[in-house]
């Protein structure tokens, strides 16, 4: 610790944080809490009553139970054996796989269920082919089915990623003493690998599980009848006839109060089994032989077909002739040339506001690490717990609070670039946070301490010695942050206004008017983006996967 | 039950890079036999071969008469110590030392008995219930000891299992690994590229370099007689001299040493691999090798003198250290005698000892 009490530059961060915090993130959660028990103007807890006497309403936490368990649960017992078997057994192609699934998971989910609708849904392709042929009739992929096929695969990636970093942490070793102790096979995955890894799985898990909870593009998309909590604050917020803005500020509440405690009880269970770990020698990927090596690979080529099958096919279908808004036969760049003309704008705002928000991260997530990190203290620990608020409250939830604090002067916000820039920055911080924390837990103060006995200004040697050492962990986070915002919905699809629309809401609303040429365009234009961004940041760091 | 071991024209193929190319090595039972190179001499690879973690791409591996080259890991009875310990971290001490025996399925009751009459000799009884975070590199390194041998392995096969102690820790940790193997008399490979550790716990040593055994012995004349220069340089410390012999007189920087033995006839140019206790010192001129003291290194029981020779080259000198004379300043002009009977004779390529006699 360097001790300079006096002149600490440092200290100032640490309160220009907290207060922007403060107004930014806690007043307006704080707003929604008070307009929770509001109801009408008047102290009352009339709209939580609401909630629970029509099933109509409590039905859909029911729902969304449902899908954010079922999800979380599918999530973890498809990605912890992919990310096993590429670890520790030879896949051909293994490399392109990886990036296959770092692509998968970088697309909103909402496309996801656009593109199963287009090949399952009641008029899809599959469903027809299958019906006209072999009057077979396909599995109903609306509903509970829908939501979780499309969120299932959609975030398998995220644990992938999480417990493929675990795995490469377990010594070799460890394995190698099971098995001359005669421990193999499953037997040696549930006695010593798996508990290992637990802390990471259950990590990924929760990660998964916010995300579930407070998707609200898929529900709405592939939903149909089966609505959950996002949709029906988005609903009961939005809507014209139902307007009820303290129902929906009491339906937040609760919901934040519930991912409160998942996550509580999930840092509880995770920090006491959490084991340091020091990989000398990290587990060895080996060539298996027979049944094993062919049912390795149908299960890892079977899994990444299904998961970049809708990214395919939406960007086919934009190249297919449209008239109106029914596919035809042949290809055209019509669709482009629609996209273009009709919302070119949102292309032009994504990157405004998105590199907009993206400064604002990467400027406030070096802070910010630097000070939980550097100097710690109750009032970072404070800071810390507020930068990691948005991972529990949902987007939808952000997107109310925001609206319901900044709708009157002094800090009339509503309805400008700015509500929208700063929705973005505080979703999607906590990445560029995460990771700037890791790395710089890894950089050694000597070299700070170094630079400072040999004179160097405290300001001088951030910037020359820390800065530069923390800027692969940042960029990293940054490359996250960037490709989150990029498919943002469930915030910005309350604080739009059409002079603010991104690409991921024009696809959205193209979606839903039917025009799925346009949508399948934008979405293609989404993903060369995406595909983009992670080519520049592999050549930036020789990495070839994300870590998270 | 304790087992021979035989290594048998072993060849070991990383793609196409040999690192073993011709091993052959028997091992007796009940030995406590040491593997000892520099890192990169495949020593380590030899040793996961025997344990099974590496395939094997030639030769065969006997544990007496049973040939193990297919046979996986677990079911060659061997116990393991790895060098970062391998403790399961989620496993309490208990737990990691019943492991293999209840992998065995062995009953309960007895895996109880095995474990808490282990954890006692190796003097961690009192730490049974603690989880390994809490336990200190030593007591670590006891509970793979245990771990290892608690399933009473045919073969103990330990992977420099010291180097990751401090100095002082390194010291009581090899005694009581001694001590252990003793009592339970079980075949032993011990690897490590530690020369005093090696002496210290070691029947047998086999000196590897570039996978080829330069050679195999005793301690104690691994350090006196060594087979070649390599051995001689890699084992303590030595001077290295260029010499000319002719019939029994050793000619070394225009000196002359007489000899006792006779060397082959056809060897003029030889090199001297002369230990630092193997010189005379003295500061009157009673003949031998002129040079100056350029520092010296009182260590108490012995001094240390770094002298010039006249050609320039330095050589080390031990002396045992006197009481009431003071140390040789720099600067002082010295001369040095030899203690011919004891130093070695290379070849001039260093690899045969020439002053071994007739057995070479």
């Amino acid at each position: 610790m360097i001790e300079t009490q006096k002149k600490d530059m440092w200290k100032w961060v640490i309160y220009g944080s907290l207060i922007l915090y403060a107004v930014f993130l806690l007043y307006p959660l704080l707003s929604l809490l008070v307009k929770s028990v509001l109801p009408g103007g008047s102290f009352g807890f009339s709209s939580f009553g609401k909630f629970f006497a029509n099933k109509f309403y409590y039905g859909t936490v029911i729902n969304s139970m449902l899908v954010t368990f079922s999800v979380t649960i599918c999530t973890v017992l498809l990605a912890v054996p992919i990310a096993y078997i590429l670890n520790t057994i030879k896949i051909k192609f293994s490399s392109t796989i990886q990036i296959l699934i770092l692509l998968s998971s970088v697309s909103a989910p909402f496309i996801g269920a656009y593109a199963w609708i287009l090949l399952l849904g009641r008029s899809g392709v599959v469903t027809q082919f299958f019906k006209q042929t072999f009057n077979i009739s396909t599995p109903d992929i609306y509903g509970f089915t829908g939501i979780l096929v499309v969120l299932t695969l959609q975030l398998c990636p995220l644990v992938y990623m999480y417990v493929s970093g675990a795995l490469k942490t377990v010594d070799s070793s460890l394995i190698e003493a099971s098995e001359s102790m005669g421990c193999t096979g499953i037997k040696k995955m549930l006695k010593i690998v798996g508990p290992l890894i637990l802390p990471t799985i259950l990590a990924g898990a929760l990660l998964v599980f916010m995300r579930a909870l407070a998707d609200f593009g898929t529900p709405m998309l592939i939903g149909e009848g089966f609505r959950t909590i996002p949709v029906l604050i988005f609903t009961e917020f939005i809507s014209e006839m139902g307007e009820d803005d303290s129902f929906a500020a009491a339906v937040s509440v609760m919901v934040v109060v519930f991912a409160t405690s998942v996550f509580l009880v999930q840092k509880l269970i995770a920090k006491r089994k959490a084991y340091k770990m020091s990989s000398l020698r990290p587990m060895q990927i080996k060539e298996e032989k027979g049944i094993k090596n062919v049912l390795a690979h149908l299960f890892v080529y079977v899994y990444i077909l299904l998961a970049i099958l809708p990214q395919l096919y939406v960007i086919y279908t934009s190249f297919l002739k449209t008239s109106g808004k029914i596919f035809v036969k042949g290809y055209s760049l019509q669709s482009y040339a629609a996209a273009f003309s009709k919302v070119g704008d949102s292309i032009i705002n994504t990157f405004i506001l998105a590199l907009s928000a993206l400064a604002i991260i990467i400027v406030l997530a070096i802070l910010i690490a630097y000070v939980t990190v550097r100097r710690p203290s109750a009032l970072t620990n404070l800071l810390d717990v507020s930068t990691m608020l948005p991972y529990i409250v949902p987007g939808s939830i952000l997107g109310i609070a925001l609206l319901t604090a900044f709708n009157k002067p002094p800090l009339l916000l509503s309805a400008t670039a700015i509500i929208m820039i700063l929705s973005f920055a505080i979703r999607r911080l906590p990445y560029t946070i995460r990771s700037s924390c890791a790395i710089l837990h890894q950089v050694s103060i000597a070299s700070e301490e170094a630079a400072i006995s040999l004179g160097a200004g405290q300001f001088k040697t951030f910037m020359r010695i820390t800065l530069p050492a923390m800027l692969p962990g940042v960029l990293s986070g940054a490359v996250l942050s960037w490709l989150s915002i990029l498919t943002e919905l469930s915030a910005s699809i309350l604080l739009y206004t059409i002079a603010t629309r991104t690409m991921t809401i024009a696809i959205y609303t193209e979606v839903l008017r039917g025009n799925y040429g346009t949508a399948a365009a934008l979405s293609s234009i989404l993903s060369f983006i995406t595909v983009i961004t992670l080519l520049i940041f592999f050549r930036l760091t020789g990495k070839k996967e994300l870590s998270m | 039950m304790s087992v021979r071991i035989k290594f048998k024209n072993i060849l070991k193929k990383y793609g196409n890079t040999v690192v073993i190319p011709d091993l052959s090595l028997d091992i007796k039972e009940g030995e406590f036999f040491t593997l000892l190179g520099p890192s990169g001499c495949g020593k380590t690879t030899l040793l996961r071969m025997a344990a099974g973690f590496n395939s094997i791409e030639g030769g065969e591996i006997y544990f007496n008469d049973k040939l193990i080259n297919n046979l996986s890991p677990g079911e060659r009875n061997i116990g393991m110590v790895f060098q970062n310990y391998a403790i399961f971290p989620h496993m309490n001490v208990f737990k990691n030392v019943a492991f293999g025996l209840t992998n065995r399925k062995v009953p309960k009751q007895k895996i109880e008995e095995a474990v808490n009459k282990i954890l006692e000799i190796v003097q961690i009884q009192e730490y049974k219930d603690r989880m390994p975070e809490n336990l200190s590199g030593g007591q670590q390194q006891r509970v793979a000891l245990a771990r290892a041998i608690v399933i009473e392995p045919d073969v103990l096969l330990m992977d420099e299992p010291l180097s990751n102690l401090d100095a002082k820790l390194r010291v009581d940790m090899r005694n009581a690994i001694k001590g252990i193997q003793r009592k339970f008399g079980i075949t032993t490979i011990y690897v490590t590229h530690d020369q005093e550790e090696a002496m210290a716990v070691s029947d047998r040593i086999a000196i590897m370099n570039k996978g080829i055994i330069q050679q195999v012995d005793v301690p104690q004349t691994i350090y006196q007689k060594p087979n070649n220069l390599f051995v001689a340089t890699f084992i303590g410390r030595t001077n290295v001299l260029a010499a000319k012999v002719s019939k029994n007189t050793l000619i070394l920087n225009g000196c002359e040493f007489t000899f006792g033995k006779t060397l082959p006839s056809d060897q003029t140019n030889v090199l001297l691999s002369i230990r630092p206790e193997e010189f005379f010192i003295s500061n009157e001129n009673k003949g031998g090798l002129k040079g100056k003291i350029e520092h010296s290194v009182f260590l108490g029981l012995n001094t240390h003198y770094f002298i010039t020779l006249a050609n320039g080259q330095e050589v080390e000198v031990i002396e045992r250290s006197k009481h009431g004379t003071a140390l040789f300043a720099p600067k002082t002009e010295v001369w040095l005698n030899i203690d011919t009977e004891n130093i070695n004779i290379f070849d001039k390529a260093g690899l045969r000892n020439l002053s071994l006699g007739g057995n070479v």
